[in-house]
């Protein structure tokens, strides 16, 4: 059986070169299949002596046997070359810029509205609204501020006709609120006001957050407490100080002004503070018994706070912008620093 | 309000710096905005007198001054002041001499002379703006003498804020007052006499109104020196204090002002005649004022009225022909209390701001107008001499104490402060603020001095208390938080927001005002809310809507080289109509340029229509109830991309492309505007659960040829209304023109979803959906399968 050695060194030798999976597939048929090369030669073992047969057949099958494990190990082979090449082709620069999407984000103003809100949300307070275009009664005259008190020289009120203002504070919202709920209540308004003036420090329209907390017992000792916390949480220093001034408001009393220490120079003075060391923050008082007194509130059973501050001013503050136009500008290589922010 | 340290230390002993003493007026409520030196630094300047005077051999305009400056020797000084004379006594710079400027003083020739030292004009020593000559100093300044000792020119001046509140600090007496109370010290002012009338001189004082006037006191004065001349302590006082030295008589009245905050005026006596009235504006008046304006005084002015008509506008400003000049010897002193309310906003009228109406806005000591008229005519005697008439007056000076009693509880101090004060502080504060207080069982009744305009209740006392005792030294407590119910309006108009951040917005915040023709171009059926006052005609209506404002601010990008845009904006429009006005949260968003960041593989696609919707779409997914978009015009946007965005039927906002007229306009490129009701997208409604099948869905693709006029969404409404229950889901995924179809036909491609609660779906209910939604839309749009 000369014709198995040879069949048998020819097919090794074509299994070795073959080149895909297929060309395998087909040579496994081509020798080893019902009508391959080697089942042909074991067909052909009748024709030989009887006694040459059982070594003959013995030779066929190695041969099969052989080309069996060869054609495994080439199809392995196959494959793994085959999945090397496709890591190879679908390789991708991964230094090449990813596919982002678009991104937006809150403006400053409204960032710092929401950080004051989510403190104050924390406190109990909820959250009141109120008319920008307000009549004269409740910016001015409900808040204590009758005509001719000097008080209304000093907010620069735009008008529409003789009642109707723009609101210069939101302090009109303590009104609305009161009008409506009975203590105990409290509530925080942030919004837009407006002022007659433009100039390189002040704009004619910016936002404030007003306060009100009325309930039987609430002290002057209480709104310092609170808006002590407030400021300190707000500039994330548990160690801020604040130092509460007389001042004059006249829909509260006693009033109060609010400093920080500067939060540029940590007191020792510089250009921010004007080299006091202090920044004024906020506005603040109990509630005057004049404003109890015209929403029907009893200023005998309840007391109560009131406070306000400029939103330009604290997120100036704690953002290090310095220059408060940048805000309604609206420019976008300013409102993309905020994006991530918040 | 300028305080100079050294005229406070006259009436109060305070011995702490000026720092010191203005952190604590600070913390007392007058707010201690800056502190200046009374003068700039120099050293070496003595007090010198001019013992003669020769002209200089070289030179015409200079002269050679012996001088004595107290050094032991006659210096020989060159000059070029054309003021000085032999016997003149002037600041004297000697050698060594340091002034203002590091300007060293050495010995020097001065075209072939020397001089030693350099006698001083004002200007030179940083006293003055200007001068004409050297400073001349009074004959009896001690020659030799320190001159900045001398003129206590170490003086420091502290400027402070006043809350309008406090007019009664608008003066040294209420100063000192303020000043004795905090440092618990003694005050006391100048002695103040009455003075004698010397002649009786006297004229009559008429008051028309006496709630506008209550006391009007007046004085005739005649026979003043012409020549007189300010003292230099009072002028170096007004200096100080911020006032310009002018006249004699007027310096007296600034001075009175200053010293007790009591406003004063001086009239030429020929100019006013024989009779005074207060009265308000009358038809015809007509005043020219010291400042050279003229006016027309209406019937809300209060005026000072002489032969001749009105002098002056009462406690704002005098008139100009009956102006005291360098040549009056006669006057009529005006000592008078107007009422703030009489004087509220009557000088902004007329644009003007003075000293005098600053006080009596604010509120004057309605006891001290005769006081401060013997002390201005004392002075002016001194000063000018002079024979004084009698002093008239209309009106009753009321007693220093308001007649009303203010009860203090003990208790009710406690409950607003938070703390107990004792009350030996309480009655040592209130008496040191010159009350007078009665103990009575619960408190004290108290009686304010009138002066105080702002103490006329409880809490006023109480506040008092809490000022002088120190804010800082009272306590804090942080009262219990409580949880109320969030507002989940709120909530869900902040997330709206936030998702717009995400998909690329970013917020922007424009003023609530607009320019008129920006409002009339995209809103033109509204009649926009105009203010009375705008700060600017670009700013002087109310917005109709957010547009306006997004376009202006994409066209400020636009011109910085930012052409991919994604802006919103939440806050009010304001729509005037027959109820009166609308005040409206609004939601508003554009969009223009590329549809997806630049990328080396995105597409280059620019935002369409569809963009835009997407992001209504997206706003409005979690709203209650059906929305729909119906092409309808509007003036600002493109008439074949524009939509009315409806909720159940009810306009909730719109949608669409910039009008190309607009575009072309505002010189920005095609872009997408929508607006929407805020307070639509914060209805927020709690998710209800419903099951979900165990079974199967199945896909069928329908391809159906129709006009191309019928709306797609009006088909997609019409599968809906069939309300098959399998049918899950219709998608709308396809829209082909062209080939093979007639030229006005489409052919609208739906991917129908369907799936059963109960059981796996077999080709029959497939069928059976298919067939009744081709049979339906055959009916309804005569669209055929494809």
């Amino acid at each position: 059986m000369e014709q198995v050695d040879k069949l048998a060194a020819q097919a090794v030798e074509e299994i070795r070169e073959a080149a895909g999976l297929a060309d395998l597939d087909q040579l496994r048929v081509r020798y080893l299949g019902k009508k391959g090369a080697l089942t042909a030669l074991l067909k052909e073992l009748g024709r030989l002596p009887p006694e040459e047969r059982p070594k003959a057949g013995q030779q066929v099958n190695d041969a099969k046997q052989r080309l069996s494990v060869l054609i495994e190990q080439r199809q392995t082979e196959l494959a793994e070359a085959e999945v090397a090449r496709k890591l190879r082709e679908e390789r991708v620069d991964v230094s090449l810029p990813g596919r982002r999407p678009m991104i937006g984000g809150l403006h400053p103003v409204t960032q710092t509205i929401d950080r004051i809100q989510a403190f104050f949300a924390g406190m109990g307070y909820s959250i009141a609204e109120g008319p920008e275009v307000e009549d004269d009664f409740h910016n001015f005259e409900a808040l204590n501020i009758p005509e001719e008190h000097p008080a209304r020289a000093m907010h620069d009120t735009f008008y529409f006709d003789a009642h109707r203002v723009l609101r210069t504070h939101t302090s009109p919202v303590q009104i609305r609120t009161m009008e409506r709920q009975k203590p105990p209540l409290r509530i925080i308004a942030p919004g837009r006001v407006y002022r007659c003036d433009s100039d390189l420090t002040h704009s004619p329209m910016f936002h404030q957050v007003e306060g009100l907390y009325v309930d039987s017992g609430v002290t002057f000792a209480d709104l310092r407490g609170v808006l002590s916390t407030f400021l300190q949480a707000f500039f994330e220093r548990e160690d801020l100080k604040t130092r509460f001034r007389p001042s004059y408001f006249p829909f509260t009393e006693p009033s109060a002004e609010v400093d920080i220490q500067c939060v540029h120079c940590g007191g020792d003075g510089c250009r921010v503070c004007k080299h006091t060391g202090w920044l004024e923050v906020m506005g603040c008082g109990m509630v005057h018994p004049n404003v109890f007194a015209h929403v029907g509130i009893d200023s005998e059973r309840f007391t109560g706070f009131a406070f306000g501050l400029g939103v330009e001013r604290m997120a100036m503050l704690r953002f290090g912008v310095n220059d408060l136009r940048l805000f309604f500008e609206n420019d976008v290589r300013f409102l993309e620093q905020f994006s991530r922010a918040g | 309000m300028r305080i100079s340290m050294e005229w406070l230390r006259e009436w109060v002993p305070v011995e702490e710096s000026a720092q010191e003493f203005g952190h604590r007026l600070t913390m007392a409520g007058l707010e201690l905005d800056a502190i200046e030196d009374a003068a700039p630094a120099f050293s070496g300047v003595r007090v010198g007198k001019v013992l003669a005077v020769a002209p200089h051999p070289d030179a015409d305009r200079l002269r050679v001054c012996q001088v004595d400056a107290g050094t032991g020797e006659t210096l020989s000084i060159v000059c070029g002041a054309s003021n000085v004379f032999e016997g003149m006594r002037a600041p004297v710079a000697c050698v060594g001499a340091v002034l203002p400027g590091d300007f060293r003083i050495k010995r020097s020739k001065l075209r072939g002379v020397e001089s030693r030292g350099m006698l001083c004009s004002a200007v030179e020593l940083g006293l003055a703006e200007s001068s004409d000559g050297l400073m001349d100093l009074p004959a009896d300044a001690p020659v030799g003498a320190d001159f900045r000792e001398w003129l206590g020119l170490d003086d420091r001046i502290l400027e402070v804020d006043l809350t309008p509140n406090r007019a009664d600090c608008l003066g040294m007496l209420g100063i000192a007052r303020e000043a004795g109370v905090l440092l618990g010290q003694p005050v006391q002012g100048p002695a103040i006499e009455s003075v004698t009338p010397a002649v009786d001189d006297a004229i009559e004082v008429r008051v028309a109104d006496e709630d506008a006037c209550p006391v009007y006191a007046a004085r005739m004065i005649s026979g003043l020196d012409p020549n007189a001349r300010t003292p230099l302590w009072m002028r170096e006082r007004l200096r100080r204090c911020g006032l310009r030295p002018l006249h004699p008589v007027v310096d007296v009245t600034n001075y009175v002002m200053l010293e007790l905050g009591q406003p004063m005026h001086a009239f030429a006596a020929d100019a006013v005649g024989p009779v005074i009235t207060v009265r308000f504006g009358e038809t015809g008046d007509r005043l020219q004022l010291l400042n050279g304006n003229e006016i027309e005084p209406g019937p809300q002015d209060l005026l000072i009225v002489g032969q001749d008509g009105p002098v002056a506008l009462a406690g704002i400003m005098g008139g100009e022909h009956s102006a005291v000049t360098a040549s009056t010897t006669r006057i009529v002193l005006e000592s008078a209390h107007f009422s703030p309310r009489a004087l509220a906003g009557r000088a902004r009228v007329h644009g003007l701001h003075t000293d005098a109406s600053h006080r009596f806005e604010r509120g004057v000591d309605p006891t001290i107008p005769i006081y401060a008229m013997e002390r201005a005519t004392a002075l002016i005697l001194q000063i000018a001499g002079g024979s004084p008439g009698p002093v008239v007056h209309a009106g009753k000076i009321p007693t220093a104490h308001a007649d009303d009693l203010i009860r203090l509880r003990r208790d009710r101090i406690t409950h607003v402060l938070g703390l107990a004060l004792g009350p030996t502080e309480v009655e040592r504060v209130l008496a040191g603020l010159g009350c007078l207080v009665d103990a009575v069982d619960d408190g004290w009744q108290v009686r304010p001095l009138r002066a105080r305009f702002d103490l006329t209740r409880e809490e006023d006392l109480i506040e008092e208390l809490a000022r002088i005792h120190g804010y800082e030294r009272l306590p804090q407590t942080l009262p219990p938080a409580t949880a109320p119910v969030a507002s989940a309006e709120q909530e869900t108009i902040d997330r709206r927001k936030r998702e717009l951040a995400d998909m690329g917005f970013h917020e922007v915040i424009s003023f609530s005002f607009v320019a008129p023709d920006w409002a009339e171009a995209f809103y033109p059926e509204v009649q926009g809310l105009a203010l009375a006052n705008p700060i600017s005609s670009e700013l002087a209506v109310m917005r109709p809507g957010l547009w306006p404002g997004l376009v202006r601010t994409a066209a400020h990008n636009l011109a910085r080289q930012r052409s991919d845009l994604r802006l919103f904006e939440h806050g009010l429009r304001f729509v005037p109509d027959a109820s009166g006005l609308r005040q409206e949260a609004r939601l508003g968003g554009l969009l223009c340029g590329r549809a997806e960041p630049e990328h080396w593989q995105a597409s280059r696609r620019l935002v369409d229509f569809f963009d835009a919707k997407g992001v209504v779409e997206s706003l409005l997914a979690n709203a209650e109830g059906s929305v729909r978009f119906l092409p309808t015009a509007h003036p600002a946007l493109h008439d074949g991309q524009s939509a009315r965005v409806l909720l159940d039927g009810h306009g909730v906002g719109w949608l669409g492309a910039l009008h190309p007229s607009l575009r072309e306009r505002f010189d920005v490129p095609e872009l997408f505007l929508f607006e929407l009701d805020a307070v639509v997208l914060s209805h927020a409604h709690v998710p209800s659960f419903s099951s979900l099948s165990a079974f199967p869905a199945i896909r069928r693709d329908l391809a159906l040829v129709m006009d191309q006029d019928v709306a797609a969404g009006e088909v997609l409404a019409a599968v809906a209304e069939l309300d098959l229950p399998v049918l899950q889901e219709t998608r709308l995924f396809d829209v082909y023109r062209g080939k093979g179809l007639g030229e006005n036909e489409k052919s609208v491609a739906l991917g129908l979803i369907l799936r059963a609660f109960d059981r796996t779906l077999d080709e029959s209910d497939v069928n059976s959906v298919t067939k009744a939604v081709v049979e339906l839309l055959e009916a309804r749009f005569g669209a055929k399968r494809r």
